[in-house]
């Protein structure tokens, strides 16, 4: 029985992808013999000259001479047994229901070739003849295949397959085996290993691993949104970046939640895990650079913490003389403005304080100038930018800075040059009504001072016991380059002004 | 004759040939055909030669028959491989062709216990060291790392890059030294090593390295630089200024050139040269001057780069035509020799075809083996790794069979 072989066009150099079809060497209707010369195609590299496969009877040529096709696309086809008995017909093209049934058409090296697709290539004008040739009664449907099975002959070689460049993953054994090789060597998937798929998740197929780059994947674990419930809309069933963000922006609430508004996000960048019960937020920006920075600090350098209970009550009337002061009429006057003043008399008097710690050069370098850092909470977190060369700055210039690096870390457009290069920070702690902490170090300085809550309180004054305005204060410093001495007395003295800020004439 | 086929030789693309070699105040180009060693003209007459006789006295028409058959398979096996990358059944092939008599000649004169450093198209060598020549298709189908074990036959693996294995070879050859299995006399003990480059490889810096540990630790050691006169699409002139084997003296290693597509002379010097090096005198450097008569690989045209009159030249001196005038002039090459051996071609070819057509693919757990010589905890942990991963799939095991080496 006849059986046609199709010879896909090879890659004749390596990692060639096309070639153009130059001539033709033989004609239909042709014997040919194995490794006889069939056609001369012109790659990207040079002419090469094509030897048939087979020994047999040629069929059809299905590429016309001129025309450049991909490598993989057949190029001609062969009846390897031209004497045998009845031939099978192929079917013609519109007949899609009787393509399975025609004769089968095997490939030289890539697969099977069939229906539509056999014609894929450029018909050349005799192929109606060559089709009406054929001996062709159409209940033979199946001939058989006489090659070895095209699982052995699916070489894989350079350049073959492009044209399948949509493939697929093998399926998995199983969804056990599935989530717990994917949880290997990525932590960071709770949300999506160990939890039972819920009756209200669209069911993946679990069959089937889900197609995805690893970007798109890096995302989907960064949302916490499980790959396989995505519908996807890539080219090949790839789960796209889009497929990802628009799954989350319509993330709905598993079953298990209990109350309602459980399962609903807490935070806008956060995405419900798939139980419900939790939001998931990526750390990223300021989150992420905060915590790199309180690591660095906190494990770089040794931190001691210092507190000081002092009397403002001095700060307080002054506070308000000043509010009352037409030079200040257009400017916010606040206790902090007097505590920063403060700092910035104490550093005057103890330069030491105001240094960073090299480590890579082993030197400590000291500076001549306060870049005033104010620890401030904006909506995208904690973000310290400092003012520029404060030591220089009136009290009215101070308020001004102050007001200015307010607003604009509200508006959350503290730049990165606002925050480098502090020298000493301040954290206002007490405008959360907290009396003092014991602050972590911003990065690369060497001091720290929080400011806590004024509470009128009973405090001995003048031998009597009064209500005052009383605060805490307590200054975290670097033991690597501040001995307690010095933290102490910079402390001290910034508590002195603060008690009696008629200091400040005689230290400023 | 003789004289007058060495002049011929020159007279194609070699701007410092004659000429060169007639004003003897300039060296001779890389090109020159002066002093090479020659047994066989191209039209297949037997010339004398002092030195070298000896050595070939034992050859009777049997054993030139034999090296005759191994010539025209290695050919036919040549030309089938190239045929079925151009089928698409293999990536990449790289052709021996017209270099059959500098590789059967010089493999001729291996004993059993030599051991072969070659580079990628030694397929005349590999077929007299009694490999399987479709293994070493394994490779270019993109199956296998390297295709055989390379104690098996002493031929090691076909090594791409290039001359890098010559390192690996001087390094090996070293190593029969210190086993001392080097001038005990006995031929059941006495090994040496010869390792295949072409005389592109001579331009890298590996094998004048190769060349210079050779030298001063007497490694017995034959360097065969196979100067088929282009490495890819770069003349020979490219290379160098004077013979490759020039290069040999420099070191303290003694050089002969021989005429490459002459049988009987490659097996002679090969002979002598693999003499010295079992007696314990050290290695010694062949230049084989042939000619690449077919392309680079599959992956080049050469007729981009050089004429056809230059190919037509070298055509009419082909190494099998030679020894096949030479047999047929003495009157040792009956129609039915010739006859039986063609239908082993077509065999062969047959062979070669169906076996590379159904090679199979290696499973994926092979390339775990032949990491380390010895069992290794850490590619055991990695294999046992990998064997839990691919187990997790629903179809696994549906490649063939075959294993990594």
């Amino acid at each position: 029985m006849p059986t046609y072989q199709q010879f896909p066009l090879p890659d004749a150099g390596e990692g060639l992808t096309e070639a153009e079809i130059v001539t033709w060497h033989v004609a239909v209707g042709d014997t040919v013999e194995v490794n006889q010369t069939i056609v001369e195609i012109e790659t990207a590299k040079s002419l090469v000259d094509l030897p048939s496969p087979w020994s047999g009877v040629v069929t059809r040529l299905l590429v016309e001479p001129g025309t450049t096709v991909d490598v993989g696309t057949p190029i001609i086809e062969i009846d390897v047994d031209p004497g045998g008995a009845a031939a099978a017909a192929p079917a013609s093209d519109e007949g899609a229901s009787a393509q399975s049934d025609e004769a089968p058409v095997v490939t030289g090296s890539v697969r099977h070739v069939g229906g539509a697709e056999r014609h894929r290539g450029v018909e050349p004008g005799g192929a109606d003849e060559i089709e009406a040739a054929r001996v062709a009664p159409a209940a033979q449907a199946s001939a058989p295949v006489t090659e070895p099975a095209p699982a052995e002959r699916q070489a894989v070689l350079v350049g073959y397959g492009v044209a399948d460049a949509g493939a697929g993953r093998r399926p998995r054994a199983g969804a056990a085996a599935s989530s717990a090789t994917d949880g290997t060597g990525t932590a960071g998937t709770p949300a999506t290993t160990g939890t039972p798929a819920s009756p209200s998740a669209p069911s993946p197929d679990r069959g089937h691993h889900t197609l995805a780059k690893p970007p798109v994947r890096k995302l989907a674990r960064d949302l916490g949104v499980d790959l396989d419930s995505v519908a996807p809309t890539g080219p090949g069933g790839i789960v796209t970046r889009e497929d990802v963000l628009a799954h989350t922006a319509q993330a709905e609430a598993r079953t298990l939640a209990t109350y309602p508004g459980d399962d609903q996000p807490w935070l806008a960048s956060g995405t419900v895990s798939s139980d419900g019960r939790q939001t998931r937020v990526p750390v990223k920006s300021v989150r992420k650079r905060t915590a790199e920075a309180m690591v660095s600090s906190a494990f770089s350098a040794p931190h001691v913490t210092v507190f000081h209970t002092v009397d403002v009550t001095r700060t307080m009337k002054l506070v308000e003389r000043l509010r009352a002061d037409r030079e200040f009429a257009d400017v916010r006057v606040t206790p902090l403005l007097v505590a920063a003043k403060a700092l910035l008399l104490a550093v005057r008097r103890h330069p030491e304080i105001n240094a960073s710690w090299d480590d890579e050069s082993q030197e400590i370098v000291y500076k001549h100038y306060v870049n005033l850092g104010i620890a401030a909470a904006t909506p995208r977190g904690l973000v310290v930018p400092n003012i520029k060369d404060a030591h220089r700055l009136s009290l009215r210039e101070l308020a001004d800075g102050l007001a200015d690096l307010t607003a604009t870390a509200r508006a959350g457009k503290v730049t990165p040059t606002d925050m480098s290069d502090g020298t000493i920070t301040i954290t206002n702690v007490g405008v959360f009504g907290i009396d003092t902490g014991t602050p972590i170090l911003n990065p690369g300085e060497a001091a720290i001072l929080a400011f806590g809550a004024i509470r009128e309180q009973p405090w001995v004054h003048k031998g009597k016991i009064k209500i005052r305005h009383v605060t805490q204060l307590a200054l975290s410093f670097d033991h690597r380059l501040v001995d307690g001495e010095l933290g102490s007395r910079l402390l001290a003295d910034v508590a002195r002004v603060l008690a009696e800020p008629a200091h400040g004439l005689v230290w400023g | 004759m003789s004289t007058n086929a060495t002049a011929d030789a020159t007279g194609v693309d070699t701007p410092d040939g004659i000429q060169n070699a007639q004003a003897p105040t300039q060296p001779a180009g890389p090109l020159s055909t002066e002093g090479l060693v020659q047994l066989l003209t191209p039209g297949g007459e037997r010339v004398h030669d002092e030195r070298y006789d000896g050595l070939v006295a034992h050859l009777d028409a049997d054993a030139l028959r034999a090296m005759y058959r191994d010539m025209v398979l290695v050919r036919r096996f040549d030309n089938e491989a190239t045929s079925l990358q151009r089928q698409g059944e293999l990536a990449l092939f790289a052709q021996s062709l017209g270099q059959e008599a500098a590789q059967i000649g010089s493999a001729y004169a291996l004993s059993p216990l030599d051991h072969v450093f070659p580079s990628y198209r030694e397929h005349g060598v590999a077929h007299v060291r009694g490999l399987e020549l479709t293994d070493l298709l394994r490779l270019f189908r993109g199956v296998d790392h390297g295709g055989w074990d390379p104690a098996d036959h002493g031929f090691h693996l076909y090594t791409l890059v290039i001359g890098s294995h010559t390192l690996h070879a001087t390094g090996y050859a070293m190593g029969i030294q210190r086993d001392g299995a080097v001038g005990t006399g006995d031929p059941t003990r006495d090994a040496a090593v010869v390792t295949y480059f072409g005389d592109g490889a001579t331009a890298q810096g590996d094998v004048s390295e190769a060349l210079t540990f050779a030298a001063v630790n007497e490694a017995p050691i034959v360097f065969f630089c196979q100067n088929n006169q282009w490495a890819i699409s770069e003349s020979t002139t490219h290379q160098a200024r004077v013979p490759i084997a020039n290069r040999a003296p420099g070191v303290g290693i003694p050089a002969v050139r021989v005429d490459g597509n002459d049988v009987l002379a490659t097996y002679a010097v090969t002979q002598e040269a693999l003499q010295r090096a079992h007696s314990g005198g050290g290695p010694s450097f062949i230049e084989a001057f042939t000619y690449r008569m077919g392309a680079h690989t599959t992956s080049d045209d050469p007729s981009r780069y050089r004429s056809s009159e230059q190919e037509e030249y070298w055509r009419q001196r082909d190494p099998i035509d030679r020894l096949r005038l030479h047999l047929e002039s003495i009157g040792e090459l009956p129609a039915d020799f010739v006859e039986k051996l063609d239908a082993e071609g077509e065999a062969l070819g047959e062979h070669v075809r169906t076996t590379v057509r159904g090679m199979g693919r290696p499973s994926p757990a092979s390339m775990f083996e032949h990491v380390y010589a010895t069992p290794h905890s850490v590619v055991e942990s990695e294999r046992a790794w990998f064997q839990g991963y691919e187990s997790s799939f629903l179809e696994h095991g549906h490649h063939g069979e075959g294993s990594h080496r």
